[in-house]
């Protein structure tokens, strides 16, 4: 059983939800974000997202945008973020990595190369937010040779043949898109959530992580209650951002934030 | 003519790909949406009122068809081949990219869908886009890089008066592809009722199909024209390449027929020993942007590199994906044209022909005098003028050395 599975399995039995908080690598430097994920676990993530920067990511909105342009400011690449994930695991062998961004840089490395290298650093699964399983069909079998889980996005605007063969595609969790919009919006809609995840439910049975517009305690609670776990991303990173300057500072407003939501999930 | 069979002529597959090439590599939220226009276009492409349609307005609004003109002097002074000039400058509003505009406010129209978007560069697309809003009653919305804005102000101006509104965007290199970055992102978040009017044959399938399917009526008129005017097909082609949408639209009525050489012609920039150009077929390598996999200028880290052009409208560091499958496979051949001598050819087609092209189709003209040299009297080349230059006469001003005064006079 892969790690990002037996989390899963763990928290189902426990009857609690998992919080997966997303950082960009390298943002806003090359050493702020291995101390950022260790403090991201004690502060009660279940599962980390690292986002791997990006020169033009298309489905981000301002804050995330703006992370991928700091961390490319001082040349973060996708080996950078490997070797983050690599030094990581020499204290947390528990915690469940996911690298989530675009596919160019995974294709400018080469696939085999990739998920050779993402195993050894011990990356658990990949999320290329433009790699929908249509076009996954070659490659995807060297995912599952490696057993790194890929997770694939659902929308509100997935049809229900797309959501079986997403379900058929995919490991570990999926990831439903609360909204038709890009990170970093803010109109979330919980009975919308709800409403659209029983339908995903009728043919997932991965268990089903649910992003964008999660930014507190209370936004988590209401999206908890419906999904099996909570992804949080701008909110993150507009901390990380106020606070570039300061990583200490960072690390300590983001643990609170994330404390905070750990609570109302749990609550 | 004699055809060629080895060579598939009816690509795209069903999922968009050329090859290796096209594809849809987008977000989740965007595939119905495109699963919408490609059932919309894939019926509509069978129905001979939607292509009677087009083809009245291209007649009575576009103007076409656009001659085939002779550039005799211009041959003359080149010493070689026949050079001959598809003027599709002389179309409405002055560029090709109105032939796929009123394709796409077509659909729209199909489709229900009251607001379009568009992207652009130099902002020709821009007006063309926000010119068939006007005169299909869409609310029209166009995304320009900042830097652009500030380059393309009198297009800028122009869109305004057809009622658009302009976005500039502040993000990445604030050009033409961070633009289309946010269309993208307006679009995801506007689904339901915005239809994305691309302006080139490049992003997400079935984008490059369409694209290229409303701007073929280059090369069907062109076959004709040659046919009257030549006697025969010409032996080479030749059209500049942004994202590619003018010169596939010319090349590929003749893709399966051999006896015509086809030539496109990147934006060289400063040259082609360093990065500051916009080659990516000449230059770059495969890689996956804008919904697409094709040739693209990218790092060795997978990240898009800036570009250089003198001209808005090729400064662009991707290309439409029938392009990179007509290079693998060998059909059609792509070269480069620097900045001076885009530059120098704007001179010479002005002052010998009486015709000033865009900047952009300034590099076509460029090869195709250098190509006209190596042939003989008795060849022909069609050069595709893409689009006129009265855009570009500041650029070429400034870049001439010639100062203006504050009413735009130049002196
Ligand atoms: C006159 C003209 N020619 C060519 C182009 C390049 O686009 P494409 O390669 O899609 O034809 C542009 C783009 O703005 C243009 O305005």
């Amino acid at each position: 059983m892969s790690r990002i599975a037996a989390v899963m399995d763990t928290l189902k039995q426990q009857g609690r939800k998992a919080l997966i908080p997303y950082i960009t690598g390298g943002d806003p430097a090359k050493d702020a974000t291995v101390p950022m994920m260790h403090a991201l676990v004690e502060a009660g993530a279940d599962i980390l997202e690292i986002g791997v920067p990006f020169s033009d990511p298309m489905a981000d909105g301002p804050t995330i945008q703006l992370a991928c342009e700091r961390a490319l400011a001082h040349g973060t690449s996708l080996r950078d973020v490997l070797a983050m994930v690599t030094e990581f695991r020499q204290q947390d062998s528990r915690t469940p990595v996911v690298l989530m961004g675009y596919l160019n840089p995974v294709e400018a490395m080469g696939y085999e190369t990739f998920v050779a290298s993402a195993k050894e650093a011990g990356v658990d699964g990949v999320l290329m937010v433009d790699l929908p399983p249509e076009e996954a069909e070659d490659i995807g079998g060297i995912f599952r040779e490696a057993e790194l889980d890929v997770i694939y996005l659902i929308a509100p605007t997935t049809t229900d043949a797309r959501i079986a063969s997403i379900a058929a595609s995919g490991s570990g969790y999926v990831y439903y898109v609360s909204l038709k919009g890009v990170t970093g919006s803010a109109a979330l809609d919980v009975d919308d959530v709800a409403r659209n995840l029983t339908r995903i439910r009728q043919q997932v049975s991965l268990p089903v992580g649910v992003g964008f517009g999660i930014r507190d305690g209370a936004t988590a609670a209401a999206v908890g209650a419906v999904a099996d776990g909570v992804i949080v991303g701008s909110a993150i990173v507009n901390l990380i951002a106020d606070h570039a300057g300061a990583p200490d500072k960072a690390r300590q407003q983001v643990s609170t934030l994330v404390r905070e939501m750990r609570q109302a999930l749990d609550g | 003519m004699a055809t060629n069979n080895a060579i598939d002529l009816t690509l795209p597959d069903e999922r968009g790909h050329f090859g290796i090439f096209g594809g849809r590599f987008v977000s989740e939220t965007l595939t119905a949406a495109l699963d919408e226009l490609q059932q919309t276009y894939s019926k509509l492409r069978q129905d001979p009122d939607f292509w009677a349609e087009f083809d009245r307005d291209l007649a009575h609004y576009v103007g076409r068809p656009s001659p085939l003109y002779h550039a005799e002097r211009l041959s003359a002074h080149c010493g070689g081949a026949q050079i001959y000039l598809k003027r599709e400058d002389l179309n409405h509003t002055g560029a090709h990219k109105i032939n796929n505009t009123i394709g796409q406010a077509l659909l729209a129209k199909y489709m229900g869908k009251k607001k379009v978007i568009a992207e652009t560069g130099a902002g020709q697309h821009g007006v063309a886009s926000a010119t068939v809003a006007a005169r299909f009653g869409l609310e029209c919305r166009v995304f320009m890089g900042a830097v652009d804005v500030e380059r393309q102000k009198l297009n800028v101006y122009r869109m305004n008066l057809l009622g658009a509104e302009v976005e500039a965007v502040e993000s990445g290199t604030r050009t033409l592809k961070d633009a289309m970055n946010e269309a993208m992102r307006h679009w995801v978040t506007h689904v339901d009722d915005t239809f994305y009017i691309i302006g080139t044959a490049a992003g997400p399938h079935p984008y490059p199909m369409l694209v290229r399917d409303f701007q073929t009526i280059i090369g069907r008129e062109t076959q004709r024209q040659s046919l009257e005017l030549i006697g025969r097909q010409p032996d080479a082609l030749v059209a500049c390449v942004g994202g590619g949408s003018n010169a596939i639209g010319m090349f590929h009525p003749y893709i399966g027929h051999d006896e015509t050489a086809m030539y496109g012609v990147e934006a060289g920039g400063l040259g082609l020993d360093g990065d500051d150009h916009a080659a990516p077929l000449s230059k770059g390598r495969p890689g996956v942007l804008h919904g697409n996999r094709t040739y693209l200028m990218e790092d060795d880290n997978g990240q898009i590199m800036g570009t250089h052009s003198v001209s808005a409208g090729l400064d662009y560091p991707g290309v439409g994906p029938e392009h990179s499958w007509l290079k693998d496979i060998g059909r059609a051949h792509y070269v480069a044209a620097t900045d001076d001598e885009a530059l120098q050819a704007f001179h010479q087609l002005t002052r010998m022909e009486g015709i000033m092209p865009a900047l952009e189709s300034a590099h076509a003209i460029a090869f195709g005098m250098k190509l006209a040299k190596t042939m003989r009297s008795d060849q022909s080349i069609v050069v595709n003028l893409s689009g006129r230059g009265d855009k570009d006469i500041h650029t070429v001003a400034s870049l001439d050395g010639v100062h203006e005064d504050q009413s735009g006079v130049v002196s």
